[in-house]
């Protein structure tokens, strides 16, 4: 894809990201600050995709470094964003005052 | 790449949007995370189908990079389970690091490998993927280590340390653009290590209740790294995710630091310029009043009105379940209690509410700043459990203090003060705060956990 496209996008995306959070409550900033970093873990795909190419040596150890590093940062995010938000859960339906 | 494998990646994105749309919001929240949670496991499965033309041949490795996934996940999974509610900022900033430092990785492999066959273009952004993920991994563990208490968590002010960390700045850039001009890998790796002592130089003068703001900055720089390192590999999705996260950490950012009620700016060199304080012992000196349980009780069980001030303490001290078994005996004399929230009680913002959560209280009884702020005046009773820079009047009233600007709740306006504390150590700022030698505070001194089981089984005996 060329990069004027690619720049769009990065663009587009600038507007939608301060767009969806532009409301959010304060009580839900540390799940949110860490969901968004569970998001970037999918750095993974850019790990696997270098390692997929490595032909050994060098960039294979550094390829697998950056795999083991990319899912620490993804899974461990979500598991602990969920943990967080499994007790945000109102008792009995109960309205949530902002 | 198969057209599926785009469709794929086109729903993953999807999936991220809908996830920080849904975490905006208390209702959907979990749900929001689980569909982030969904898009990044479609994106990582397909990621293995991207076929012949891009791999040049089979996709090779598959076995050794099978297994790292699991390693990670596995190690992600554990620490996630494990820690402890009241250490999470320090969780978070781990978990930024270790992605901020894989995205550096990604791109030094990027350009060992393909260095000359790149445009400026995308030279550059491999280069700013190394800088600003190495300064991200590098300045999340010090912030893990700050909030670990591996070190100490005040700002740490080296001698001439702003001048150190602009030349650090202009290095690390002069190196950055030597290297998009003449490709080297020698220069590659001076440049990773220059970056990592930026991180180091960033975060180091940082401290006290700024730490959680860097983390979020932290956070919005990873995202960046991960958008250039999408540029750099010209795949759609991780320019799309790397990017979303950078520009909502970044708003995010701007939005604590307005809670904290400073700019940015003065968060992140607040301490190159701010004056030492002295005073700390001198408290020891002054006179204060302290008091019994029994006294604690007696006066709370006269009172119409209480507020419940809970910090971090509180929460060091594991008695949010002992604060809430009190609240409900109080209830139940018919006395009007609530918990009075500052945006930033904990160590991040928010932190107190999951805390609270996390021991049942119910949400109702949770007021934030400006709904409870006018309340104190026609209060009885304030009962301070483990929280300090919060309530601490200086905010107001001292211009020279590192917390000067911030909004605090106004205790020291309600009838009586009580303030749980295990010492007369300050905050975590390090201020000294004058509401504690006010003649209407008693102080409770003792572990938060054990006094307050003491009131509540002297409230029961009343």
């Amino acid at each position: 894809m060329d990069a004027i496209a690619l720049l769009t996008i990065f663009v587009l995306s600038i507007f939608v990201g301060i767009e969806v959070v532009a409301k959010v409550s304060a009580v839900l900033h540390t799940p949110l600050m860490s969901g968004a970093n569970a998001i970037h873990g999918v750095v993974l795909v850019g790990a696997i995709l270098v390692t997929g190419k490595a032909d050994g040596g060098l960039e294979l150890g550094l390829g697998l470094t950056a795999i083991v590093l990319a899912t620490i940062n993804m899974v461990g995010g979500f598991v602990v964003t969920d943990r967080m938000l499994e007790m945000f859960k109102p008792k009995k339906n109960q309205e949530v005052s902002k | 790449m198969p057209t599926w494998v785009r469709l794929a990646e086109l729903a993953a994105a999807v999936l991220f949007i809908l996830a920080l749309k849904g975490l905006s919001s208390p209702k959907s929240a979990r749900r929001g995370n689980l569909l982030g949670a969904l898009g990044a496991t479609v994106a990582t499965v397909v990621a293995f189908y991207y076929g012949q033309k891009f791999f040049g041949g089979p996709i090779k490795n598959v076995q050794p990079i099978l297994a790292a996934i699991a390693v990670g996940s596995l190690i992600g999974f554990i620490a996630a389970r494990r820690v402890q509610m009241t250490q999470m900022p320090q969780m978070v900033a781990l978990f930024n690091g270790v992605g901020g430092g894989a995205a550096a990785v990604v791109s030094v492999i990027e350009f060992l490998t393909a260095a000359n066959s790149e445009t400026t273009a995308m030279l550059t952004a491999t280069v700013f993927t190394v800088v600003v993920g190495s300064v991200s991994f590098s300045g999340s563990i010090l912030t893990f280590m700050k909030l670990q208490e591996l070190m100490t968590s005040r700002p740490v002010v080296i001698v001439a340390g702003r001048y150190i960390t602009s030349l650090a700045g202009i290095a690390t850039i002069a190196v950055a653009i030597s290297l998009v001009v003449n490709p080297s890998n020698a220069v590659l790796f001076g440049l990773l290590f220059l970056s990592l002592i930026m991180g180091i130089l960033l975060v180091l003068p940082v401290g006290g209740a700024d730490v959680p703001i860097v983390i979020s900055l932290l956070n919005a720089f990873t995202g960046l790294s991960v958008a250039a390192s999408g540029y750099v590999l010209g795949n759609v999705l991780l320019i799309v995710a790397g990017t979303l996260v950078g520009a909502s950490g970044t708003l995010l950012t701007r939005l604590m630091a307005q809670a904290m009620g400073r700019p940015l700016t003065n968060t992140m060199f607040g301490a190159f310029t701010a004056k030492a304080i002295t005073n700390s012992g001198t408290g020891e000196d002054r006179p204060v009043k302290s008091a019994s349980p029994d006294d604690v009780s007696i006066m709370l069980a006269y009172a119409r009105k209480v507020i419940i001030v809970p910090g971090y303490g509180l929460a060091v001290a594991q008695a949010q379940n002992t604060i809430r078994e009190l609240v409900e005996i109080l209830s139940a004399k018919g006395i009007q209690v609530d918990y009075a929230i500052h945006p930033v009680a904990g160590r991040m913002p928010g932190h107190m509410n999951v805390l609270l959560a996390e021991a049942n209280v119910p949400y109702q009884q949770l007021k934030e700043m400006d709904e409870i702020n006018p309340e104190f005046a026609e209060t009885d009773v304030v009962l301070v459990v483990g929280a300090n820079d919060v309530v601490n009047p200086a905010a107001r009233n001292d211009p020279s203090a590192p917390i000067y600007g911030m909004p605090i709740l106004n205790v020291d306006q309600a009838q009586q003060i009580v303030f749980l504390k295990r010492s007369m150590r300050p905050g975590f700022a390090g201020i000294e705060n004058e509401v504690l030698f006010d003649p209407k505070t008693s102080l409770l001194f003792g572990d938060a956990k054990e006094t307050l089981t003491k009131v509540v089984s002297a409230l029961k005996a009343l």
